[in-house]
């Protein structure tokens, strides 16, 4: 450990998303050891599939990759990845944490070359893009992938393919017989920063997502906008590849309503007026309509909406909708309501439509805080208390420099807590 | 048109669930939602309704037909974000319209619940479903009676063959008819106590 210092100084970062991230690179540039522990096979979190960040709609790579930069010149961050946090005991200052980590069946020495993904038979439905293409059973999951070896699903690394797959690969990488590792660390406080998923938009029954191939969710569409994506960058029908010009966007699909999520999501209406500058500029002759309860570009982002109101090829319908139809000819969905500003009814078909669903925190579901007394807020969002610190999304519904912000207090937080317990 | 400032308080205070109508977001789910909308028997959707008692618009509201025409088909309610009780809202707006007499007694329904069926349940404490249908036909006169009574005339004697109206008009009393008297004046008791006029 980096200059003595005692273990119990170490702060346990759970969840290597860009709050994570961020937390984990502040706390150690300023001298103290960090462990950041991450479920799935990479760093890096929903970020990572996002095509463009509103406002500068610039790449969320560039961010990432200087972090990644920071990470790997710094002794005193330890990585493990495809971990999760079983148990955590103790009190502020002296916890320990007990962490599993699952086996990736391939080992640090993979140089990503990719020689048994283009040898491997089994192509899986492909969660990093919601299952819209295929992919081999051995992988990584993006070209930026960080750390960017490869893994296996535990389903097929116990098959015979994966292990005459171990017999290809030119520096003996893969590991079919690779076993769960549980460790036990002292650590002096936890940040808790596992972030969020999309809200499950099959639960919105009267959209239809799920029943009518043309509609989709904001976070499929950004998969689909990025040209690494499982069209190519092409914004295309999922039911017959046609260009999709005629789009529009619902907000708070299933936020702000009791029947869902209570609260507001924060980011879906500028997620959306992003969107919608990538339809236009894909087709110049697109036609984008966004419905929406009302607009919510918080602070400094109402010059981003106002850039995007600026262009005559979005419209703007103050109303939710009430259902989603579809014509059974065209496959396309009829999107239908009330026009809140006039009180006429509308019937509007389009070649595609995007429910713009919200954050359901991980916390309230499949990352709970394995502490005893860790508490939450009525939505399941961790609340700080004692020497847990929730940071990013796991906080609150957040975009990435609100998160940023709130990783870099967590992270000052974290080490108040330590150096108070060191006396 | 005039805006009664005080008329959304009253609302809230002495309309069924009107209390719920300050917890409309304005969205419009409940009039996409709204069959009534689609085939354009409304000129106000319950969106609008609830914002026009909001602003005060006293007798645009109480004078409006739109609350009549809900057939509580529970589409709104079981939709809207804010968990209004929409239909109950709409129904018990029309029934404060009539209290304060500023419904149209001539408005189908209105004049259906208050004069038709509720003499006629009142009369023996049971639907008399021949004479109920009689007045129905009627209301609007002999000549719009027989027409409509013509035009039903196949139903009602596909009806009467399965049993599923009796040709009687009258057929006297429950039993315990005063004990059901008793509990509807304790009832009127109660409400004009609640409002006021006791
Ligand atoms: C459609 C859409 C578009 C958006 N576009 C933008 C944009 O353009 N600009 C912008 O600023 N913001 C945007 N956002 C918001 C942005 O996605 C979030 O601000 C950001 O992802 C928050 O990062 P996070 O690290 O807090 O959470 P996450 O990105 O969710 O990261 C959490 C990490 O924790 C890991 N994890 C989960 N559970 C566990 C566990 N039990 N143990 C360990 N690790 C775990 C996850 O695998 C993940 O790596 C958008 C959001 C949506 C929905
Ligand atoms: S596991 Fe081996 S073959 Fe596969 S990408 Fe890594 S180094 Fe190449
Ligand atoms: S940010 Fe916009 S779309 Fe998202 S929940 Fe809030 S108001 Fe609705
Ligand atoms: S659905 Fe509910 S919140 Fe929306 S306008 Fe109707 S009553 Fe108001
Ligand atoms: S319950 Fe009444 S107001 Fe509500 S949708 Fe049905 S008809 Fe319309």
């Amino acid at each position: 450990m980096a200059d003595g210092q005692a273990a119990g100084q170490t702060i346990l970062v759970v969840g290597g998303g860009i709050s994570g991230l961020t937390t984990a690179v502040e706390a150690a540039e300023v001298g103290y050891n960090v462990l950041l522990v991450e479920k799935s096979p990479h760093f890096g979190g929903r970020v990572t599939q996002h095509n463009k960040y509103f406002p500068k709609l610039c790449s969320p790579t560039c961010g990432l990759e200087i972090n990644y930069q920071r990470i790997k010149n710094n002794p005193r961050i330890r990585l493990m990845t495809l971990a999760e946090v079983e148990e955590i005991s103790g009190s502020a200052g002296a916890y320990t944490a007990r962490i599993r980590q699952s086996p990736r069946f391939v080992s640090q020495k993979c140089t990503a070359c990719g020689e048994c993904a283009k040898a491997c038979q089994t192509e899986v439905a492909n969660p990093y893009n919601f299952g819209l293409n295929k992919v081999k059973a051995i992988r990584h999951d993006h070209f930026m992938a960080f750390p960017s070896h490869y893994y296996m699903d535990p389903d097929f690394a116990r098959t015979d393919e994966a292990k005459k797959l171990a017999t290809i690969c030119p520096v003996g990488a893969i590991e079919p017989d690779m076993q769960a590792v549980v460790i036990e660390e002292k650590v002096g406080s936890v940040v808790w920063a596992t972030g969020w998923k999309p809200y499950d938009a099959e639960k919105i029954m009267p959209y239809g997502f799920g029943r009518f191939a043309n509609v989709t969710t904001n976070m499929r569409f950004e998969r689909m906008a990025d040209r690494f994506g499982p069209t190519g960058g092409q914004i295309i029908r999922p039911s017959d590849g046609k260009e999709a010009k005629n789009i529009a966007f619902i907000q708070c699909a299933g936020s702000r309503d009791h029947n869902y999520l209570p609260f507001c999501s924060r980011i879906c209406c500028l997620a959306s007026m992003k969107q919608a500058t990538y339809v236009r500029n894909a087709y110049p002759d697109a036609q984008v309509t966004i419905y929406y309860i009302d607009l919510r570009a918080l602070d400094r982002y109402e010059s981003f909406q106002k850039m995007v109101e600026g262009d005559q090829g979005v419209r703007w319908i103050k109303s939710k909708p009430a259902r989603i139809d579809e014509d059974p000819k065209t496959g396309n969905p009829i999107v239908v309501g009330e026009n809140t500003l006039t009180g006429v009814r509308y019937e509007e078909p389009y070649d595609l439509v995007v429910l713009a669903t919200g954050m359901e925190p991980n916390s309230a579901t499949s990352a709970r805080v394995p502490m005893p007394d860790a508490h939450y807020d009525e939505y399941g969002f961790v609340v700080s208390a004692g020497g847990l610190f929730a940071s990013g999304c796991s906080s609150q519904p957040n975009d990435v420099s609100g998160s940023v912000q709130s990783s870099t207090a967590s992270a000052l937080r974290a080490i108040q807590t330590v150096v108070h317990a060191k006396g | 048109m005039t805006y009664d400032l005080t008329f959304a308080k009253e609302v809230y205070k002495n309309s069924e669930e009107g209390h719920w109508i300050k917890m409309c977001m304005q969205c419009g789910v409940c009039a996409g939602s709204c069959p009534l909308g689609f085939l354009g028997a409304w000129k106000y959707s319950p969106r609008q309704i609830f914002q026009m008692v909001r602003a005060g618009l006293r007798d645009e509201v109480l004078t409006s037909s739109d609350m009549w025409m809900c057939t509580s088909c529970y589409n709104c309610i079981v939709r809207c974000p804010r968990n209004l009780p929409i239909t109950h809202i709409i129904h018990g707006l029309a029934r404060y319209a009539s209290v304060q007499g500023k419904a149209d007694p001539k408005q189908p329904t209105h004049q259906f619940a208050k004069d038709i069926f509720w003499e006629n349940i009142v009369a023996t404490g049971r639907v008399g479903e021949a004479a109920l249908t009689m007045k129905l036909y009627f209301k609007d006169g002999i000549g719009e009676g027989i027409k409509q009574g013509l035009e039903m005339k196949d139903s009602a004697l596909g009806m009467l063959k399965a049993k599923r109206l009796k040709p009687l008009p009258f057929r006297g009393k429950i039993k315990g008819y005063p004990g059901f008297k008793a509990m509807l004046n304790k009832a009127f008791e109660l409400e004009n106590k609640k409002e006021g006029k006791a």
